[in-house]
């Protein structure tokens, strides 16, 4: 009987290998490790916004049942440690540098946020570490908070960090403003709109973890972390903070809950509990609680904006000029201010040939938790803009909002395409995943909906965006001459052991994005090893050689390249091995999928063959090659990759309660090659839950005073099932034409373009009530707001 | 969560001695008290677990009533053939209680001792015009509630059952928290005769009854009859999720909503 | 210190506690039955979502001491002693109805407590409306919904194996 193998390689759904761990309650995440001896920290941290920490009185709490040991920012600093490193420096239109305050692990002078971690209590488990956290007395003198960007702008705004006048971090610009102004001059028309891209908590499953342990015996010091990107950890930790070598530092990121950004960054907890473990020499566990998570991890968006288009009489643009105050907290987390600036400004021509583009953005420091990257991260902010800017534009010119787009598209012949705000897409079809989009949606037949809606009572609207983003930000040299303190390359190595199994090595971390399975597949396409036998090794520091982790879309556009590198190695070694098994040149060996052949000839070795050979190398051409079959490739990609495409939301109103419920989602996107669609799909749709959720539902929101108001579950609004429609989920190709696999990521689209379409829906729902600008989310209370002042106006 | 200590009395009256304790809490479900308690926003020196007394169970039909035992978990309310005949709205209400686990585990009489302005049944209690039964008295559901969190009962008594009246027609309907899924606004209608009672609750600080929507229903009992009567905001709640206008609203919405509902 | 006896997945364990201690605290540091996570600390996320006497009960919000005497059940005592999977880990794997894995036990124990209670079948509004106490930030629910009507089916006799999503 004749077997076929089911084809496992690029472009197979292949169902996840790491599922029958999680699906039967196995995985490892970090706070299910636990050590012999291991001790529990609690974290005291600030309840207030801002505040002068005139002592801290930690004896009653050391005297507390199994307290073994209370720390503060003060026993940090006799030991020398380092601030909390920032990874970017961006410089002001003068071009000098940011402003870059300190950042204490504990704080030690002032107190900046709600959350600030100010003392740590160590004990034999967590309720008696929480137990003696609450004995410890800390006397703050109360300072006035600035808890918004126009509080902390303010003259005579409290000053949160010594020598930062204004509370300004930086005021950057892009673009050249004196083109830009002539060609507002030469205008038919100027649509502006003023926009507030509204902050959100990222919230991924599993909670904030660290486990610190430290051998005595060898002086190793090794980090247990939920982290995106644990050589990156060690690097910042080690060499910034506790200024341990690499060589002594192992960091462990096993299974994490999801990341979403806010496990990119190195916080102090990690920093608290390795160097604890070593002062102590036992391992200390730190597990946040839901309510810790809510005021210490980094939080997302935050923008505010005014963007204004200058359009001629047919509706071409011809400059775009952006306002934008960014939020980035109270210290700076570890990618913060690259955020507004490389991943948001660049992004401002869209898929659009907007000729001249200029961008101010300021970013501000206010009394609140530190703000950084969240899923799509710049790119959700310059869509949002983008894409409301456009719908404003259609109705102000009388243009359909379609149409006005279709006529500023970068057309399909144009690539690679230059925008004048530094980018070069090398790819795209845009039109293609609109006109696929639209049919899938039917808009041509909404209005029927629309009015079938009108009959039960409801507002109906669509919307729709055509959204483009940056993924695998680099080259590392591009990168630094803009900033960033690290490069932005991927690591990859493949290991082909004696009998032919395959384990990869990779820098990247896989923490929902299915990495095990997808990089297995391409173990299985290039080299033809069945994915049952290939293992992907990730997150462990002593394990993979190096990696920069896994944000921003790169794992597989960066890191598999990497792969595909190292692979291509595996090949050209393993041809000069099959050269000396068959007795052929080099030259004429072929390699497909685990099969070395001579070209035009029956005589082959199978990739087992040639491993055995390496490894047991009797029969081998020792002379000119090493025995062992194992390559590492480092890859360092040429330039952003650039997915794109079409998102269309179609909303229903309750007018009596202004609830908003998504009837319907479609989403059309261009991610490059596809390496497996089921994942690609279950990517695309939690992006666009948590795109439907910051259009609809999620706000992160502050008092005057600084105080949280959204601190957990219970008032920050997280989607529910109920709360989402299905979301259909198609692809539209065009291949990236810089990295060896085409591929562009997947992981941000989803959230990137969806909150302007579910906007433009809800606008468009309400098209009786003339709204114009709409803020983020969308709430009931807010719609009924609007309606409610709409039916007013209309009897008044 | 402070340490405290634990008792499983088997009695109402070892319950009542148990809660003599000033500092002492009764605990059923749990589903209210102990996230309080996790985040030690309460000391309690022991716990009263009411679970095991088995008297304080069941669902049963009295003369023109149904009397639920104070430890009659949500989902047993939800799913009783009894309730369902003979109170739909009271099963419907039990049936939308917070989540599946919530109504797994919660309990009537932990929910209505513990008034929460946001939950459910205090507005079925008040819309039927119930009787709360204790382990000392009988109390008319109008002088029971009596402010956020405050009800009538001492700190030792325990609430054994409640008597809701069976009426000719009853209606729920509320508007959700988007966030906690807790009441923003909900409305119970009753009408037994020419009573008609009308109980909002998750607007205000405490469940009330709206009078003048009660006045209008009982001259005709339909949903346009209530659709013109606007709440005052003076006293309601106003959060991030919604402003005080807006609950105010919202009460006429599923005023309207509840009638509509109860037929 | 209390003491409690209880049944987990078909094992008897006795174990003293604290009055304090959660359930989950019990089954997770005593038991090393790590599958059962904590999400949140409000009751709202359902990661923790374990079977009490069949039903599905928020296992953060249950004293360890109150389920004395109780036949527990986690993601851990799912599958047959020879490996089987229940047919909703089968049908979550099917159809991609997990990303991180980290709300996956408490979102299966859900799935399974709803479908039992459910013997004539469910919408797929019915469905959404049922996961209202589990929270997942990874999937958008999309493929959840779809892997427990197809788990319903096996569940309920209407087919004898987990139905191949669609490619």
């Amino acid at each position: 009987m004749n077997v076929v193998a089911p084809f496992e390689g690029i472009g197979a759904s292949v169902r996840r290998k790491e599922d029958f761990r999680f699906i039967q309650g196995r995985g490892a995440y970090t706070d299910d490790f636990n050590r012999q001896g291991q001790l529990h920290a609690w974290i005291v941290r600030s309840p207030h916004a801002h505040a002068r920490i005139k002592g801290v009185d930690t004896s009653a709490a050391a005297k507390m049942p199994g307290v073994v040991a209370v720390f503060t920012g003060a026993d940090m600093a006799k030991d020398n440690l380092g601030g909390l490193p920032c990874g970017w420096q961006i410089h002001n239109k003068d071009g000098s540098p940011m402003a870059e305050p300190p950042h204490p692990v504990l704080a030690v002078d002032k107190v900046r946020h709600v959350g600030d971690p100010v003392a740590v209590a160590i004990a034999a488990t967590r309720e008696q570490a929480r137990d003696a956290a609450e004995a410890i007395a800390v006397d703050y003198e109360v300072l006035p908070a600035a808890a918004t960007m126009a509080d902390a702008l303010k003259p005579g705004a409290p000053v949160i960090h010594d020598g930062v006048a204004n509370n300004l971090c930086y005021d950057w610009h892009i673009g050249d403003k004196a083109v830009l102004d002539q060609a507002f001059a030469g205008a038919a028309k100027v649509v502006s709109l003023d926009l507030v891209n509204n902050r959100l908590i990222p919230n991924a499953m599993e909670p904030r973890a660290a486990l610190g342990e430290f051998d005595r015996t060898t002086g190793d010091y090794t980090l247990t972390t939920t982290s995106q990107n644990p050589h990156v950890i060690r690097l910042l930790m080690g060499a910034n903070v506790l200024h341990i070598p690499e060589s002594k530092l192992r960091v462990v990121a096993p299974d994490v809950g999801g990341g979403f950004g806010s496990k990119i960054y190195h916080y102090a907890e990690e920093a608290i509990v390795t160097w604890s473990a070593g002062k102590l020499a036992r391992p200390v566990k730190w597990t946040a609680d839901r309510s810790e998570s809510f005021m210490s991890d980094a939080h997302g968006r935050d923008h505010v904006s005014k963007a204004e288009l200058a359009l001629d009489a047919n509706g071409k643009f011809l400059g775009l000029r952006v306002h934008t105050y960014a939020n980035m907290g109270a210290y700076l987390s570890t990618f913060a201010p690259c955020v507004p600036t490389y991943l948001y400004a660049t992004l401002l021509a869209g898929v659009y040939t907007t000729p001249v583009i200029y961008c101010e953005v300021k970013a501000v420091f206010t009394n609140t938790v530190p703000v950084d990257a969240y899923r799509g991260a710049g790119r959700p902010e310059a869509t949002f803009l983008l894409e409301r800017l456009m719908d404003v534009a259609a109705k102000e010119t009388g243009i359909d909002r379609v149409d006005l787009r279709r006529r500023n598209f970068i057309p399909t012949d144009a690539f690679p395409y230059q925008t004048p705000v530094a980018l070069q897409y090398d790819s795209g079809n845009y039109h293609a995943t609109l006109d696929q989009a639209l049919q899938s949606a039917d808009w041509a037949g909404f209005e029927a909906r629309r009015a079938e809606a009108a009959k039960r009572g409801k507002l109906r609207g669509i919307g729709c965006s055509t959204y483009l983003e940056a993924c695998g930000i680099a080259p590392s040299a591009v990168v630094g001459s803009l900033g960033a303190r690290a490069g932005l390359y991927e690591v990859g190595t493949i290991r082909v052991h004696p009998t032919g199994s395959v384990t990869v090595l990779t820098g990247s971390h896989s923490h929902g994005q299915g990495h095990e399975t997808t990089f297995a597949q391409l173990v299985a396409d290039r080299l033809g090893v069945p994915v049952a036998q290939v293992d992907v090794v990730h997150g462990d520091t002593a394990k993979v050689p190096f990696g920069m982790g896994t944000y921003g879309s790169r794992s597989l556009a960066v890191g598999g390249s990497a792969m595909v590198k190292a692979m291509d190695k595996i090949i050209a070694k393993g041809k000069r091995i099959a050269a000396h098994l068959m007795e052929a040149s080099v030259d004429d060996i072929e390699f497909d999928r685990g099969t070395f052949r001579v070209a035009g000839t029956d005589r082959t070795k199978a990739l087992v063959d040639i491993s055995v050979a390496a490894y047991v190398p009797h029969n081998y051409p020792i002379d000119e090659l090493e025995p062992g079959l194992e390559e590492t490739a480092f890859y360092d990609p040429k330039n952003f990759t650039y997915p794109g495409g079409c998102h269309i939301a179609e909303v229903e109103i309750d007018p009596e309660t202004g609830q908003v419920s998504v009837a319907n989602f479609t989403a059309v996107d261009d991610v490059g090659r596809v390496i497996n669609p089921m994942i690609v799909e279950g990517q695309v749709q939690g992006g666009v839950a948590q795109g439907i959720g910051q259009a609809l539902l999620e706000a992160c929101v502050y008092d005057a005073d600084g105080q949280l108001l959204s601190g957990s579950m219970m008032d920050y609004t997280m989607p529910r099932a109920d709360d989402l429609p299905p979301v259909s989920v198609a692809t539209h190709t065009t291949l990236c034409t810089h990295n060896p696999l085409g591929v562009k990521g997947c992981g941000e689209v989803g959230a990137i373009g969806s909150p302007p379409a579910v906007i433009n829906a809800v606008v468009d729902a309400l098209r009786d009530f003339n709204v114009r600008s709409l803020d983020m989310p969308a709430t009931p209370a807010k719609i009924w707001q609007i309606i409610n002042g709409g039916r007013r106006m209309a009897a008044e | 969560m402070y340490d405290f200590a634990y008792h499983k009395p088997a009695t109402v009256a070892d319950a009542v001695k148990l809660l003599a304790d000033p500092d002492a809490k009764a605990i059923s479900g749990g589903h209210t008290l102990l996230p309080a308690l996790k985040h030690r926003l309460n000391k309690p020196s022991a716990l009263v677990d009411l679970s095991g007394i088995a008297e304080l169970k069941g669902i049963r039909r009295a003369g023109n009533a149904i009397v639920i035992g104070a430890l009659t978990r949500h989902v047993e309310v939800a799913t009783s053939a009894e309730v369902k005949a003979a109170i739909p709205a009271l099963a419907y209400l039990a049936s939308h209680i917070g989540d599946v686990q919530v109504r797994n585990r919660g309990t009537l009489g932990g929910s209505v001792s513990n008034n929460d302005p946001a939950a459910d049944y205090p507005a079925a209690v008040l819309g039927l015009g119930a009787t709360i039964h204790t382990s000392s008295r009988k109390i008319a559901a109008d002088d029971f509630f009596l402010g956020m969190f405050t009800t009538a009962l001492e700190p030792n008594e325990i609430l054994t059952a409640i008597e809701f009246p069976i009426v000719d027609k009853a209606g729920y309907a509320k508007m959700k928290n988007p966030a906690s899924r807790y009441v923003m606004a909900g409305v119970f209608v009753s009408k037994s005769g020419g009573n008609v009672r009308v109980a909002v609750n998750g607007a205000g600080p405490c469940v009330f009854r709206q009078a003048e929507m009660e006045k209008a229903l009982a001259a005709n009992w339909s949903p346009e009859a209530v659709a013109g009567i606007k709440q005052a905001a003076g006293d309601l709640n106003t959060d991030i999720h919604g402003s005080a206008e807006y609950r105010a609203h919202l009460v006429t919405v599923m005023a309207k909503r509840a009638v509509a509902a109860a037929g | 210190m209390p003491q409690v006896t209880l049944t987990v997945n078909g094992q008897t364990h006795t174990a003293e506690v604290e009055g304090r201690t959660l359930l989950v605290e019990l089954l997770r540091e005593k038991l090393r039955l790590t599958g059962t996570h904590v999400g949140c600390d409000t009751s709202q996320c359902g990661a923790c979502v374990v079977h009490i006497n069949g039903e599905s009960v928020k296992s953060c919000t249950t004293l360890a001491v109150m389920a004395d005497g109780a036949n527990v059940t986690t993601i851990e005592g799912l599958a047959k002693p020879d490996g089987t999977l229940h047919p909703m880990q089968e049908a979550f794997r099917e159809y991609h109805a997990l990303q991180c894995g980290f709300c996956t036990p408490g979102m299966v124990m859900s799935a399974i407590d709803l479908v039992q209670k459910n013997p004539q079948g469910l919408t797929e509004q019915e469905i959404r409306e049922g996961l209202e106490g589990n929270l997942c930030r990874c999937t958008g629910y999309h493929n959840i919904v779809k892997a427990i009507a197809a788990a319903a089916d096996v569940m309920h006799g209407k087919r004898s194996e987990i139905a191949r999503a669609a490619e």
